[in-house]
């Protein structure tokens, strides 16, 4: 399995993604330009966070015009799996790849902390090494992840379980306290927590391991079918 | 279009305009006798005042700068060049600098606190080294005004819109509060990069007919003569100044770190020296690059990317727009270099060359502007031997030892828990991103912050200290104090100290009182570098420290990093867990003069600087760090603001245990801030082996326990509290006091 981990101009976590699924996860993964126009050989596709463009005008709201994102979508509509962390959750809305928009926090302060979350939904294809309900913690880093969408777009979340991860004691203000959401095929998730921050037990957790883990197996099954 | 008319080189003689920046009559004369043989032009003296400013120059604290222990075998290269570097093995080496951005941060908080993270950033790239952590010494007024509520707010956002954009972990630092800062605060930004030793760099312009290429941000009108402005006196009348602070944009920032590296990394053959345009803007990095290496320099202005229309040569010179560097490239090499820029969309544009002769030219629209002898700018500048004199309050001062009554003594804990010095910084550090890059071991909040090193075992801790109470009672023994709580903080956290930096904030050198200050305070700290091996490698100065005639407390801060050889080393103060003993290592006596129990109950400091031995802190450094290397010890803590039972107390709550102690000290003592001390936890199964390598330094008080539960029996009275109730204040305090 080969993942592209698109670099924006001003991304910062994209040499961590890269570091996490090469040197832990043992697998390749390329950093590729914003302005790259096709994803052709790559198996899954992350968007990393940062500051893309600065996050002038509005986070990931000049980002979703790179050529790279044209190609994401045109990945994302072969049901490949995408995945968004933090300003790639940012720009994956932008984008329209995912519904709802990222806020400023509601403490108008950005909040760098570990957080903990509830899997709500394990069976996407990126969540099935977690069990059900259960809580996990990973670090959050943000100051624009107070989700939010209107009620019929939460009502239709819901009834489709696209929320994969909600906060226990919602450090931002996100609506319903979401964390992550996927889009209604369920391969692309975007959301604010980094699991590529917890995956080495030095680094204090090894809780987002699991995210890859179920990429990896999803496409090992994948091979069977 | 108004036109620029620039006064003549007569009217600026006569009606003494060199003045407004900062030039003395004295050194205008010299420029006119000594260095040129004629009236200097309105640029020439422009140039002039931003390079002989005391930022630029340290013509005032060279003196004192000499007499820094700066030596060690691990020293690659100490003050001088943009950063110091040290060796840490494998060809490897920690390049770290600090500097302050006290007088901008006064003015526009947030700009000011923002690009004095984006500046020492660009020093630490410019020597070919990847930022990997950053940390802040901030100092600030008490929280009891609006306005004090507003710069600390407005700092804190600065600092982390800027460090978490360009994605440099802040892992650490310092905050206290103190009267003396109310109008001055201080702002004290730290950086730290590795390198390979192959990949360093310098800030030099050499080769007759080599390029000077200007690359990064346009120049624009932001901080013309910032330099000058930041070595004067403060005055509320000075609030007009606002145009002296510079703006910051970190994403810019980043483009030009990551082009910057990869034109060092990949282009090694073209580039001859790379230099930031900080203090001075492009007068400075160019001059010094130039005087550095002996060699002329010409720049045609013209070709200097312009963000304004009708910008005068001495606003293009003067300028402290950021994000802007300055590199000296082979000749014929000037497309690939520019190549590597134009990849991250940033403008570069050959703007000079290296001539001949040692002359410093500037040609603007077709006009030599500008024809002075460079290492008159660069390295000629006046010093002064400043006057110095025990200050009055010194001579005067009482050698009584403050003795405090405390009846309730858990009462007094959870007020001094509430302090804003010794309260917790969460609320401020949980606004910046401290794990970018994934190599935080140890985040805010324990004594040191520590990252790993990738690909290899090691580690590296790093910290700010530095408690200006007690250099206000003896400039010389709380410089001494500075450098050892610092390696304290490095010890405790499992490192061998390798070196420091400094920002020397202190008041006005042509006062003999504050100059006596900073003379005692760098011999102090000198003192101590020299016992602990380790030396300065570099830092920074800021005078005139001062609000209306008020100078702030002599504040030298130390920034110090060690190298934990073994990451299995890493040590954090969180007690770890029930059943582990808890140790103090170090004696305690009634020590209270300078401390927050005297500030707390009295409302000031004042007397006799209490004692403290250097050689008996070596000593205590050297057996905690034996037993930590030796996997003897669990958790170990510093004890500083607040005393013993403050360290405990924090020991308790990372990881919400209770202690059950007795000690024989009084009650009282718990309080008193005697240097050299650890609050150490060691296993059961390690108490044997930990007390025997601790050479009878060491003294037993109890157990760490599962209960929520702070108990300490002492000779008197008893600390009895629950650590949630304890928590819960030293958490909420700060919060509080913003609203």
């Amino acid at each position: 399995m080969k993942f592209a981990v698109p670099v924006f101009p001003g991304s910062n976590c994209d040499y961590d993604m890269v570091n996490a699924l090469r040197d832990i996860l043992n697998v390749p993964a390329d950093l590729v330009s914003a302005q790259a126009t096709n994803l052709e050989g790559y198996d899954a596709v992350v968007l990393p966070g940062g500051f893309s463009y600065g996050d002038y005008l509005r986070s990931g709201a000049i980002a979703r015009f790179s050529p790279v994102m044209a190609a994401v979508k045109d990945f994302a509509a072969t049901g490949k799996p995408v995945l968004g962390i933090c300003n790639g959750f940012q720009i994956l809305t932008e984008a329209g790849l995912l519904p709802g928009t990222l806020q400023a926090n509601r403490s108008a302060q950005f909040i760098c902390q570990a957080s903990e979350l509830i899997i709500r939904n394990s069976r996407t294809m990126f969540t099935t090494a977690y069990e059900n309900q259960t809580q996990i913690s990973l670090p959050i880093a943000h100051g624009e992840g107070n989700y939010y969408c209107d009620a019929q777009t939460l009502a239709e979340l819901r009834a489709n379980h696209q929320i994969v991860f909600e906060y226990v004691d919602n450090p931002n203000g996100s609506i319903a306290n979401i964390a992550g959401i996927t889009n209604r095929q369920g391969n692309v998730l975007g959301m604010m927590p980094h699991p590529e921050r917890a995956v080495e037990t030095i680094l204090g957790s090894t809780a987002g391991l699991g995210i890859f883990q179920s990429l990896l197996s999803h496409q090992r099954e994948g091979a069977h079918a | 279009m108004l036109k620029n008319i620039e006064p003549t080189p007569e009217t600026l003689r006569d009606d003494h305009i060199y003045r407004e920046w900062g030039l003395s009559d004295a050194e205008y004369e010299l420029i006119v006798k000594k260095v040129l043989g004629r009236l200097p032009n309105y640029t020439e003296a422009g140039l002039f005042s931003g390079m002989w400013s005391e930022h630029c120059s340290y013509k005032n604290s060279k003196p004192v700068l000499k007499k820094f222990w700066t030596q060690g075998d691990q020293v690659v290269a100490g003050p001088g060049e943009g950063a110091g570097i040290i060796d840490i093995g494998d060809g490897q080496a920690v390049v770290f600098k600090a500097e302050s951005h006290n007088h901008p941060s006064a003015i526009e908080p947030y700009e000011g606190a923002a690009t004095g993270v984006g500046g020492i950033i660009r020093d630490i790239f410019s020597m070919g080294a990847k930022p990997i952590a950053l940390l802040d010494s901030l100092r600030f007024g008490e929280l009891t005004d609006e306005a004090t509520k507003y710069l600390v707010s407005q700092v804190v956002a600065g600092i982390g819109g800027y460090g978490n954009c360009i994605g440099i972990p802040t892992i650490g630092g310092d905050t206290a509060f103190d009267a003396s800062y109310q109008k001055n605060p201080l702002v004290n930004a730290m950086c730290v990069g590795i390198l390979n030793q192959s990949d360093i760099q310098k800030g030099q312009a050499t080769g007759v007919g080599n390029s000077v290429i200007y690359v990064g941000a346009k120049t624009g009108r932001d901080g013309i003569s910032g330099a000058s402005f930041a070595s004067a006196e403060f005055n509320d009348a000075k609030t007009a100044q606002r145009s002296a602070v510079q703006v910051g944009d970190p994403f810019m920032e980043k483009l030009l770190m990551d082009a910057c590296l990869e034109v060092i990394h990949d282009h090694r053959e073209s580039l001859v020296g790379i230099q930031d345009m900080g203090a001075a803007g492009l007068v400075s990095s160019s001059a010094e690059m130039a005087s550095k290496a002996g060699s002329g320099l010409e720049l045609n202005l013209d070709l200097v990317p312009q963000r304004e229309s009708g910008m005068t040569p001495f606003e293009l010179m003067l300028s402290e727009s950021q994000e802007r560097m300055l590199l000296c490239v082979q000749a014929g090499a000037e497309k690939e270099i520019n190549a590597v820029f134009e990849k991250y969309g940033l403008d570069a544009v050959t703007i000079g060359h290296v001539t001949t002769g040692h002359q410093y030219r500037l040609w603007h629209q077709g006009k030599l502007v500008a024809d002075v002898p460079v290492d008159a700018l660069a390295s000629d500048a006046p010093v002064y031997q400043r006057e110095q004199r025990v200050p009055v309050r010194l001579a005067q001062q009482s050698n009584v030892q403050f003795s405090p009554v405390v009846t309730d003594v858990t009462t007094t804990l959870k007020q001094i828990l509430q302090q804003p010095t010794v309260a917790s910084k969460r609320a401020l550090y949980r606004t910046y991103d401290s794990q970018v890059q994934t190599n935080t071991v140890v985040q805010p909040g324990s004594d040191a912050g520590v990252v790993r090193i990738r690909q290899t075992d090691k580690a590296l801790a790093m910290t700010t200290d530095v408690n200006g109470r007690y250099l206000f009672l003896n400039p010389r023994v709380g410089g001494e104090m500075a450098v050892a709580e610092a390696a304290r903080n490095i010890v405790a956290s499992g490192g061998v100290p390798l070196g420091i930096t400094d920002c020397l904030n202190f008041g006005n050198p042509e006062n003999p009182e504050q100059f006596y200050e900073l003379d005692e305070s760098a011999q102090g700290i000198s003192r101590a570098c020299q016992l602990f091996n380790t030396p300065v490698i570099s830092g920074n100065v800021s005078l005139n420290n001062e609000s209306n005639g008020q100078p702030i407390y002599p504040t030298p801060m130390i920034g110090m990093v060690g190298l934990i050889k073994h990451q299995r080393d890493i040590t954090t103060q969180d007690f770890k867990q029930p059943g582990d003993a808890v140790y103090v290592l170090c004696d305690t006596y009634a020590d209270f003069n300078g401390s927050e129990l005297q500030k707390m109950l009295t409302g000031s400091i004042s007397g006799r600087l209490f004692d403290f031995d250097l050689e008996a802190e070596k000593r205590n450094q050297d057996l905690l760090l034996g037993a930590i290397q030796a996997g003897l010890v669990a958790s170990a803590h510093d004890a500083a603001e607040g005393g013993l039972i403050v360290a405990i107390a924090e020991s308790c709550f990372g990881n919400n245990l209770g202690v059950s102690l007795i000690s024989d000290l009084r009650a009282v003592e718990f309080f008193a801030e005697t240097q050299s001390r650890f609050v150490v936890s060691v296993p059961q199964e390690k108490r044997h082996a930990f007390e025997n390598q601790m050479q009878s330094q060491v003294t037993y008080l109890g157990d760490v326990t599962a209960t929520d539960r702070l108990f300490v029996q002492t000779a008197d009275q008893a600390f009895d509290v629950p650590v949630s109730v304890a928590k819960q204040l030293w958490e909420e305090a700060l919060p509080c006091l913003l609203k």
